[in-house]
């Protein structure tokens, strides 16, 4: 079954098209990686998928229901969570707490004045679970502002995986990362795709992550489908070379 | 425990017995009891207020409109429907809690100074209606010719007309009703995602969260506790005048809460004890009280960012 279906989708702001006309389909269980220059229109076609804008023609479907119109947190109701290029969470609560909220909210529970010691109890097995998944477990008390970078990135993981997503939206998770945060990132997402089957779709600059992680590769230029397909495919794709390198290559 | 908390639990003590001995203790330093029914419905009034702006990270500048409808409600409920203290005090919460809920509905679509802006309008009607419609409110002369009332327990009745002592107890009780149901709110889950919408509206969309239903909800809260104080404000005074409803009132009130600290539940008390005591002192002394005031709300925003509370914090810390 196809988790997310992006059909013929659009986006205009003023006379700019930053997206134009760009289908994606990506089965469950797929790792799929959006790469393009600078200005390729990666970032508003993932803010469309979730639900961040509304495209002005085509449409989303999310485990074949249409969710072209819903806002944003509907998504995540029915299981899309993403992440940002920078980092999004809540800077001066614990890494505990941050992940507590989106673990409340997922339950049902936004709305509850109180929980139950039972409830407690479960609600704390899941976000240890999600922090240990995340490599978290030594920083559970410590404030999300303190944390270096890659450890924020991680925490902004585990609150979308905290929420049991069936589609995993990660925008450029290494992006600003040193050489060691990129690697520790990188095979957490790794983990997430191989040893807990979350069906991802990732916006990547770096080349060798994208290589070593994606099991297949949809390459966005000037807003429009430029190709797709297995990394080797794309390797070896001389439209791919010229947008990359300039039209001499 | 930890030292932490140890020393949070005895502060939180702390504060309690001196509320529960003001009218004892505040003579011997110049005070009355009256002035401390003053401390504690304002004291309501910047925490609600701060409900909104320290716990959801949204400022309203028209809050004394629900202190105000509460206080109107408050006072023609004693006037017109019945002679009943607790009854005044039920209708003017509603009133000035319901109408918060509906304007708040239109207002939580707009964010920072837009919504600031909204709110001081609507408040500004409310406090023109209440000049203009003299029959029912008595315009710029105020509500007048009510009174509160005994509190009637059959077998014994309670005169907090005259005595202030009991009168003092009696909003005690109230605020500490209010204050309790406030920090319970807060240590819900759904306290917990007003935080989230204050530290990132973002992120707490993309968990889920419908951020303007939520925004909506602390708001309606937020109004009804504004409303409970400026019902206890008319109770206090015996009269309710179209000032309680204007935005300089807000005003104070985000004073308040700014001055003392707003990111400590208790900030906004502090912040209205200095206001109350200072303006209760000066205006004896030059009617030019308000500059002082300035000073230090300059001084403070300018050094102290996290109020005077967390001045106090600090210094204990180290």
């Amino acid at each position: 079954m196809n988790v997310l279906e992006v059909k013929n989708v659009s986006k205009r702001f003023g006379s700019l098209v930053a997206v134009r006309d760009v289908s994606l389909t990506v089965p469950k269980g797929e790792l799929r990686a959006v790469i393009g220059p600078n200005g390729a229109g990666k970032t508003t076609f993932f803010n469309l998928i979730s639900g961040f804008f509304r495209p002005n023609s085509g449409s989303v479907r999310f485990e074949g229901e249409d969710v072209t119109t819903l806002p944003a947190q509907q998504r995540v109701a029915l299981g899309m969570a993403r992440t940002f290029q920078i980092t999004e969470i809540f800077p001066e609560l614990t890494v505990f707490e941050n992940v507590r909220i989106g673990a409340e909210v997922a339950a049902g529970f936004r709305l509850r004045p109180w929980i139950s010691r039972a409830e407690k109890n479960e609600l704390k097995q899941r976000i240890d679970e999600s922090l240990t998944l995340c490599g978290l477990t030594d920083k559970t008390d410590r404030l999300a502002a303190e944390l270096a970078p890659g450890h924020q990135r991680a925490a902004e993981i585990a609150m979308a995986l905290i929420l049991r997503p069936r589609l995993l939206l990660l925008d450029e998770p290494t992006a600003g990362m040193g050489d060691q945060e990129t690697y520790d990132i990188t095979q957490l997402v790794r983990r997430l795709h191989r040893d807990n089957n979350f069906t991802i779709v990732l916006i990547e600059h770096d080349m060798r992550v994208v290589f070593h992680l994606a099991d297949r590769i949809t390459v966005l230029d000037q807003g429009a489908l430029l190709a797709e397909g297995t990394p080797n495919e794309i390797a070896s794709n001389d439209d791919v070379q010229a947008a990359y390198l300039g039209k001499a290559a | 425990m930890t030292r932490e908390q140890s020393l949070k639990l005895a502060s939180i003590a702390a504060i309690w017995i001196a509320l529960a001995f003001a009218p004892l203790w505040m003579p011997i330093f110049g005070g009355y009891t009256a002035l401390g029914t003053r401390v504690l419905v304002l004291g309501l009034a910047a925490m609600s207020v701060n409900f909104l702006l320290g716990f959801t990270g949204v400022l309203s500048f028209g809050h004394a409109a629900y202190f105000g409808l509460g206080a109107y409600g408050a006072g023609l409920a004693l006037k017109f429907i019945a002679l009943s203290t607790p009854l005044a005090l039920l209708l003017g919460t509603l009133l000035g809690g319901v109408v918060g809920s509906i304007l708040g509905a239109v207002m939580v679509h707009r964010r920072g100074v837009y919504f600031a802006m909204v709110t001081i309008a609507f408040g500004q009607v409310f406090y023109y209606i209440a000049f203009q419609w003299s029959s029912l409110t008595g315009g710029d002369d105020g509500l007048r010719g009510f009174s509160r009332q005994p509190l009637d327990f059959g077998a014994f009745q309670i005169d907090i007309i005259h005595n202030t002592t009991y009168f003092y107890y009696f909003v005690l009780i109230c605020f500490a009703l209010a204050i309790g149901l406030m920090g319970f709110i807060l240590r819900s889950p759904f306290g917990r995602t007003m935080v989230a919408i204050r530290e990132n509206e973002r992120r707490a969309r993309f968990l889920g969260i419908p951020v303007e239903r939520h925004i909506w909800i602390a708001f309606t809260l937020s109004c009804f506790f504004m409303a409970f104080a400026g019902s206890l404000y008319a109770l206090l005074n015996n009269f309710a005048d179209p000032r309680g409803l204007h935005y300089s009132l807000s005003g104070d009130f985000v004073i308040m809460a700014v001055m003392g600290g707003m990111r400590n539940f208790w900030g906004p008390l502090l912040g209205a004890i200095v206001f109350v005591v200072l303006q209760d002192f000066l205006s004896s002394i030059t009617i030019n009280w308000m500059s002082f005031i300035g000073i230090l709300i300059v001084l403070v925003v300018l050094f102290f960012p996290r109020g005077l509370l967390g001045l106090l914090q600090r210094s204990s810390a180290t």
